[in-house]
């Protein structure tokens, strides 16, 4: 193995189920039940899906959500604004955090 | 794409000196690319495999017509490589071949398409003719012909003839647009677009006015019927432009997209994406079915694609317009090759839009 990551092995995704089989079966059911038409658009889905891939940093999850919004009619305008949503939440979510550091240090600080 | 939002006119390959601008290096690259086992992208193993046969034609409705190579664009995605420099177009002869064939046959529908069919002498003739047999003619407008100063008169003509104006506009916005077909592009398109819908077009029924949008870039269109929904709130809103249908077309891997996929590493995955996303489906309304294409030089293909690959019809069918009368080529085999996958991906793709 020379790296991690290779664009290959997106194609192969399906390989997981070798070894559980009905473990797979499920999964990959579950997965296309989740993307269909809904509540929500195929392609909100699609643009959601880019912004977790974003946010857990999955190279193949950007890969493919990338073109599949793209097919979708998005453009790269608007997969720039999910990515900065996808890092709003991350930095957000670091930030909020300082409430609970303030907690702790007025906790154990004097007044 | 690689060209930038402040990007000019892109070159022809004929211009660049590109090897790509012979056909034949055309189909020898995508013969290499498609050789390599992983790939399997093998159109005519795809028929078989969805237990289909060959390709044939059922009849001949549609007769489109290339008037040439001339064009005022040179937009990213051509596989025409059609442009400004070029010289090829129509003889009077050829397009009086076309009419008599109209005439001697039940074709509804005369299909003009180009480079721009209107920069064509014989663009006129073509109109005044087939509207005279009564039969339906389509404009393959790039818009932006309709602002140049000599074609002043040319909406008002299209419309007394009750020409159905299919035109290109990759996207509402101005940045993707310019990135596919050259720096001003939108805003003349636009233009050109208000001036139509003030002639009628695109609000009267008997002027038509469709859009066609291709991707830019190397992935599939997006589904049409929600793309329009939303193109005709956003082109109404932005712009105040109204429009009849819009049609959704996958970039065919000939031409200058060809030569743009190949040289940014994209073209092997784009023939995968394609043969990957090949649907039965589709088959039944595939564009070569019931069309007969003719070159500039009255050679006959049996759709626009082939004509820019040179793959003339099947051996044993005719050569030349001049040769043809509709019984002769209404059940004729297609020549097929990998590019077909092009209108089997997906939704399906033709020039009426997605198949399915």
């Amino acid at each position: 193995m020379k790296t991690y990551y290779d664009p290959n092995d997106l194609a192969r995704f399906h390989a997981i189920a070798d070894h559980a089989p009905e473990l797979g079966q499920h999964f990959f059911a579950w997965y296309r039940a989740v993307f269909g038409e809904g509540a929500l658009t195929a392609r909100e889905k699609s643009l959601i899906a880019l912004g977790v891939a974003h946010a857990v940093q999955c190279p193949y999850c950007i890969d493919a959500y990338t073109k599949d919004t793209l097919e979708r009619g998005c453009d790269v305008e608007q997969l720039t604004e999910v990515v900065h949503v996808a890092a709003a939440i991350k930095g957000g979510a670091a930030l909020v955090h300082g409430i609970q550091m303030r907690k702790v240090a007025d906790q154990a600080s004097m007044a | 794409m690689s060209a930038g939002p402040t990007q000019g006119l892109h070159r022809t390959l004929a211009r660049s000196s590109s090897p790509l601008a012979d056909p034949s290096e055309q189909r020898a690259l995508l013969a290499l690319t498609t050789s390599r086992a992983a790939l399997r992208v093998d159109f005519a193993a795809a028929l078989t495999e969805a237990g289909h046969g060959p390709l044939a034609a059922r009849s001949v409705e549609v007769l489109q017509v290339n008037l040439g190579r001339r064009c005022n664009q040179t937009c990213a995605h051509c596989h025409v490589d059609a442009g400004p420099e070029r010289t090829e177009t129509m003889s009077h002869e050829v397009a009086e071949h076309c009419i008599e064939l109209l005439r001697q046959s039940d074709i509804g529908t005369l299909d003009l398409t180009g480079g721009a069919p209107e920069l064509s002498p014989e663009f006129e003739f073509l109109v005044r003719e087939a509207t005279a047999l009564g039969r339906r003619v389509i404009d393959r407008c790039n818009l932006t012909v309709l602002e140049a100063k000599p074609m002043a008169g040319l909406i008002d003509f299209l419309a007394d003839h009750g020409v159905e104006v299919i035109a290109s506009l990759p996207h509402y916005r101005e940045l993707n647009t310019d990135r596919q077909r050259g720096e001003g592009v939108f805003e003349r398109s636009i233009s050109a677009l208000r001036r139509l819908n003030e002639r009628g077009y695109g609000r009267d029924p008997r002027l038509r006015l469709q859009l066609v949008t291709n991707p830019v870039g190397a992935f599939l269109p997006p589904d049409q019927a929600v793309l329009e929904r939303e193109w005709k709130v956003e082109l109404e809103r932005r712009h105040g432009v109204v429009f009849d249908h819009l049609f959704t077309l996958t970039n065919m891997p000939i031409g200058r997209y060809l030569e743009w996929l190949e040289r940014t590493d994209n073209l092997a995955g784009y023939l995968a994406r394609l043969a990957g996303a090949f649907q039965a489906e589709t088959l039944h309304g595939l564009m070569c079915r019931t069309t007969l294409s003719v070159g500039w030089d009255g050679r006959l293909y049996d759709c626009d694609f082939n004509q820019m690959l040179a793959l003339e019809l099947a051996p044993g069918e005719p050569r030349h317009i001049r040769e043809v009368l509709r019984s002769e080529v209404a059940r004729r085999p297609i020549v097929t090759g990998a590019h077909c996958f092009g209108c089997t991906a997906g939704r399906g793709s033709s020039c009426g839009g997605q198949l399915t």
